[in-house]
């Protein structure tokens, strides 16, 4: 376990600031206690500096995780964004998509989402860009196999 | 799975079909008359009665009421509206199996004694219970004897040429069809229900014969045992039926041995023959058969086998963190889930009874709003009762729900450290912490047993030990055949392993915590209690109470063990009782981090023990008589109050491990630091007294020696001891104390245990506690025989404690010692 080099935060936070923008810092610097990201066999974990020090006694093959995972580094150091982040990010997403009710399954089985079935988008989001989903009810939403990193802008919308 | 054509099967129910469509029965009942002696046959106590009355003519007390089937019916039928709307969905799944296995097949009669089981389900069902309930009822028809009256009036009618028979069954008809409007809808469920082996005809004939058992014991047979030939032709070919009937018979005969004997066999035969039948019906291998039979009384038996032949109720948990039980039960109820809260001690819990959508891939499951947990799962959280802003290690934290409960519980505070040491299980722990939101969890993936060398001092832990898994029989029947002895003792050592560990990782000294709990999700006695009492003996802790109200106590006895009255507070759940997976929890909580030095550890020690308390006793008064100087003599005098208090004080107390132990440890640092400087001294001044010994104890010479003996390797120890020792004048004093069974001889060799060889042999050990007994006779010796065993708490034995330990259980214990 160790901390990001200056390469790998940048790129990290190239990426996630696709979605959040510039509330990068709100989730570095939390009300409850400051928060770090730790990278561990290429994964990225979002951990707070109590846990940090316990975690700091396990030995580095015997850990498996920490907090949460942010995503992970794959071979040619791009970074992947992971569900998992979701509860994060969406609180900051910058773009959000409502999508309605009855395209709310098909979307979590894994299908696209046709135009019919947007409830409400923010505006000024151009194509490709990064959206974290909503439904109606303002739950992010996630789906199978949860913990598979693709990227929201994958999933996403097939406009017109 | 067509209708059988049964002519003598009476139709119940309120239903059409009972009322319109009789069928070919009833044509066939009129003409044959074989089918008209069955009826009569087939007719209730009450009925017979009635036509007995009838027969000799007592014609007045027949003109009642119209109404033939209302009275009685009511009676009966209140008490299956309660008792339908009483039963939960697993208990009436168990109910009906329940009936099933008694074989009491029959409709109507079959629910109310259905009802009357439930009742009576506590007291142990039997037949005896169901025919005199049965019996009462008649009674209660009789004094009004409705029935008679309308076939007697109908009788009366069509004159006086029809048979008794007839009109009996001419009434029993016009009793259905009263009868029928009340009973059908149950009828049809428990035709539903019924799949388990034993055909209807079966069933009904067993409950004819075990009614009539009750009422008439001369018309039945009494059951005999199969000879040798019918038991070679059962192993061949089983005949499921008859095994079934076989072991209701053999149960009845046992539950009233002395008079349904068979002359010439004895009880074990009985049993022996029960063992083979229950392990052929319910295909359970013979050892573990043996073992539950020495668990459970037989009806109990009967019914743990048949509950672990049902799965449990699908119950789930609500994740407190993203959502609240009322909310997620609405969503789910929307998505077609029919679910229910799980009882009053859990806030979180639901259960499931039928779902049209999967209940694992639903949205909200997907979402992290809820786990898939079993009932009995959430009970050793619940117990463990984690505080936010606590450490907490989870040792084998494997598939996760028990560890993302106490994450929940904390409001993801604190820190959880979830171990497991299944790599490939792992990875549902990890899936499982990041769908449900939570994130002050570190996964880690030891062997249990490194904790706490890796990282130790948590507030609290939990360790839910791998087990043989027989209270899950009903999630995996491999279990019934694959465990054998060996087995289970493979499980009962790593669970002791894990639990030392785990003792050892609490820090006792934490502000809000100090408690561990144990939990296994099995019924052995050897994984349970066993452990639980031999973590009592080998360290700091005793058991508190769990906190849950419900449950069945642990055992404080078992065949020929006895465990430590504590054991009480554990809590053990049958699938059969509580209609949750087989469970054992214990909850420790640790009071020193010391570690006791006790080698021996034998559960027999406790008896020994307080043998040898009235003979230490006996030789600590003659001591201070002995003692030369007066001044010393007076001070040997209140040490040997006091020791004699202490000692005194564990003989009354519970003599078992923990208050040995509590008491050990802190008399055990006096005692033994007594009993080396005793040595020490009488190496130095050759004397024995007490007073000389508590001099030198105070005195620096004591740790020096101390030291010097600490040193040297043990097996050279003993040998200067053993000068020493024989250098010293009153050994023949030194008391057995020792818990061990050597105990009555005392020999200067003892002097050296105390410094907790823990390679000696166990032999060293029990005579250890001699010599410090008597030597120091006066300090707390507790005369707990953990006293000696526990008392080489730090300072003896050069192997254990690190000096910081040492130094607190110093401080504890004696205060004459100088580290």
């Amino acid at each position: 376990m160790r901390p990001l080099t200056e390469e790998e935060t940048r790129v990290m936070f190239e990426k996630i600031a696709k979605y959040i923008g510039e509330n990068l810092q709100l989730l570095v610097d939390r009300p409850d206690g400051t928060y770090c990201f730790r990278l561990h066999n290429d994964r990225v974990y979002y951990v707070s500096e109590k846990i940090l020090k316990l975690a700091a006694n396990i030995s580095g093959d015997k850990l498996v995780s920490l907090g949460t995972c942010f995503g992970k580094f794959t071979k040619t150091h791009k970074f992947r964004l992971h569900i998992t982040a979701l509860d994060y990010l969406a609180p900051y997403a910058k773009y959000k998509v409502w999508i309605k009710p009855g395209a709310e399954q098909s979307f979590l089985y894994g299908n696209h989402v046709l135009k019919s079935g947007l409830g409400r988008i923010t505006e000024n989001t151009c194509q490709y860009q990064g959206v974290v989903v909503y439904s109606m009810a303002d739950v992010p939403l996630t789906r199978p196999p949860w913990r598979s990193c693709w990227p929201w802008e994958s999933t996403g919308m097939v406009e017109r | 799975m067509g209708r059988k054509l049964d002519p003598a099967k009476e139709k119940r129910g309120p239903g059409r079909k009972a009322r319109k469509q009789k069928g070919a029965e009833t044509e066939l009942a009129r003409f044959l008359p074989a089918a008209g002696d069955e009826s009569s046959k087939r007719l209730s106590s009450r009925a017979r009665k009635r036509a007995a009355k009838r027969r000799l003519g007592s014609a007045e007390a027949l003109e009642m009421a119209k109404f033939p089937g209302a009275k009685p019916l009511p009676g009966k039928l209140p008490k299956g509206v309660s008792g339908g709307a009483v039963q939960t969905p697993g208990k009436k799944g168990a109910q009906s199996l329940l009936r099933a296995s008694q074989g009491k097949k029959r409709p109507a009669p079959t629910h109310s004694s259905e009802e009357e089981e439930e009742e009576d389900d506590s007291e142990e069902d039997d037949v005896v219970n169901q025919g005199g309930l049965w019996g009462s009822e008649d009674s209660d028809a009789d004094m009004i004897d409705d029935y008679g009256a309308d076939s007697n009036s109908e009788a009366d009618d069509e004159g006086e040429e029809l048979l008794p028979i007839e009109r009996a069954a001419r009434k029993q008809k016009a009793q259905e069809a009263v009868a029928g409007s009340q009973w059908s809808e149950e009828e049809t469920e428990e035709e539903e229900e019924a799949e388990e082996g034993s055909p209807e005809s079966g069933p009904q004939k067993n409950d004819e014969t075990d009614g009539g058992l009750q009422i008439n014991v001369d018309e039945e047979e009494p059951f005999v045992l199969p000879s040798a030939g019918e038991m070679e032709q059962d192993a061949q070919a089983p005949d499921l039926q008859r095994i079934h009937k076989r072991i209701q018979d053999i149960v009845a005969v046992l539950r009233d041995f002395g008079t349904q004997r068979e002359e010439g066999r004895s009880r074990s035969e009985y049993l022996h023959r029960l063992q083979k039948d229950l392990a052929t019906y319910y295909s359970y291998g013979d050892f573990l058969l043996g073992k539950l039979m020495d668990l459970f009384p037989l009806s109990e038996l009967v019914e743990f086998l048949e509950a672990n032949e049902v799965p449990r109720p699908i119950t789930l948990r609500t994740n407190t963190l993203k959502t609240r039980r009322r909310d997620l039960a609405q969503a789910l109820i929307n998505r077609g889930v029919n679910l229910d809260p799980l009882g009053k001690w859990s806030k979180t819990g639901l259960v499931v009874y039928d779902s049209s959508v999967p209940i694992g891939a639903t949205p909200e499951y997907l979402a992290g709003h809820y786990m898939l947990q079993g009932a009995s799962s959430m009970l050793p959280v619940m117990a463990l009762a984690p505080q936010e802003h606590e450490r907490i290690l989870d040792m084998c934290c494997a598939p996760g729900g028990k560890t993302s409960y106490i994450a929940q519980l904390m409001k993801n505070t604190g820190v959880i450290l979830a171990n497991d040491a299944n790599a490939e299980r792992l990875k549902s722990v990890v899936g499982n912490l990041h769908r449900l939101g939570v994130t002050n969890t570190i996964i880690s993936h030891y062997d249990g047993r490194q904790f706490p060398k890796v990282v130790g001092g948590f507030d609290r832990v939990l360790l839910d030990a791998p087990c043989s898994g027989t209270g899950v029989i009903s999630k995996d029947p491999a279990v019934k055949t694959n465990k054998d002895e060996k087995d289970i003792l493979r499980c009962a050592h790593l669970q002791k392993e894990l639990l030392l560990s785990a003792i050892d990782s609490v820090n006792a000294t934490s502000k809000t915590g100090g408690y561990l709990v144990y939990c296994t999700c099995s019924i052995m006695v050897e994984e349970n209690e066993w452990v639980v009492d031999y973590a009592l003996k080998k360290r700091n802790v005793r058991l508190v109470p769990t906190g849950l109200d419900f449950g069945q106590e642990g055992f404080t006895r078992f065949r020929e063990r006895r465990f430590h009255p504590t054991l009480r507070s554990t809590r053990r759940f049958y699938p059969h009782t509580h209609n949750m997976d087989g469970f054992f929890i214990a909850k420790f909580k640790k009071f020193s981090n010391s570690i006791p030095q006790s080698q021996t550890g034998n559960s027999a020690a406790s008896t020994p023990t307080n043998l040898d308390l009235p003979e230490v006793k006996d030789h600590m008064t003659p001591k201070p008589k002995g003692s030369s100087h007066p001044a010393k003599k007076a001070r040997v005098a209140v040490k040997a109050k006091q020791q004699l208090q202490k000692r005194q004080h564990p003989k009354k107390a519970s003599f078992q491990k923990q208050n040995g132990i509590s008491k050990g440890t802190d008399s055990s640092s006096p005692t033994v630091s007594c009993d080396t400087k005793s040595q020490a001294s009488s190496k130095l001044q050759d004397s024995s007294q007490p007073a000389q010994k508590a001099e030198v104890i105070r005195g620096p010479k004591v740790p020096r020696k101390l030291k010097q003996q600490l040193a040297m390797p043990q097996a050279s120890k003993k040998v200067a001891f053993r000068k020493q020792n024989a250098s010293r004048v009153t050994d023949t004093e030194v008391p057995v104390l020792s818990l061990s069974k050597t105990q009555a001889t005392l020999k200067p060799e003892d002097c050296d245990q105390p410094f907790g060889n823990s390679k000696r042999a166990e032999k060293v050990k029990q005579q250890l506690p001699e010599q410090p007994f008597k030597k120091a006779a006066f300090r707390k010796q507790n005369g707990t025989p953990k006293g000696p065993e526990t008392s080489t708490v730090s300072l003896l034995s050069s192997s254990r404690p690190p000096p910081a330990k040492r130094r607190k259980s110093q401080s504890r214990g004696s205060s004459h010692l100088s580290s």
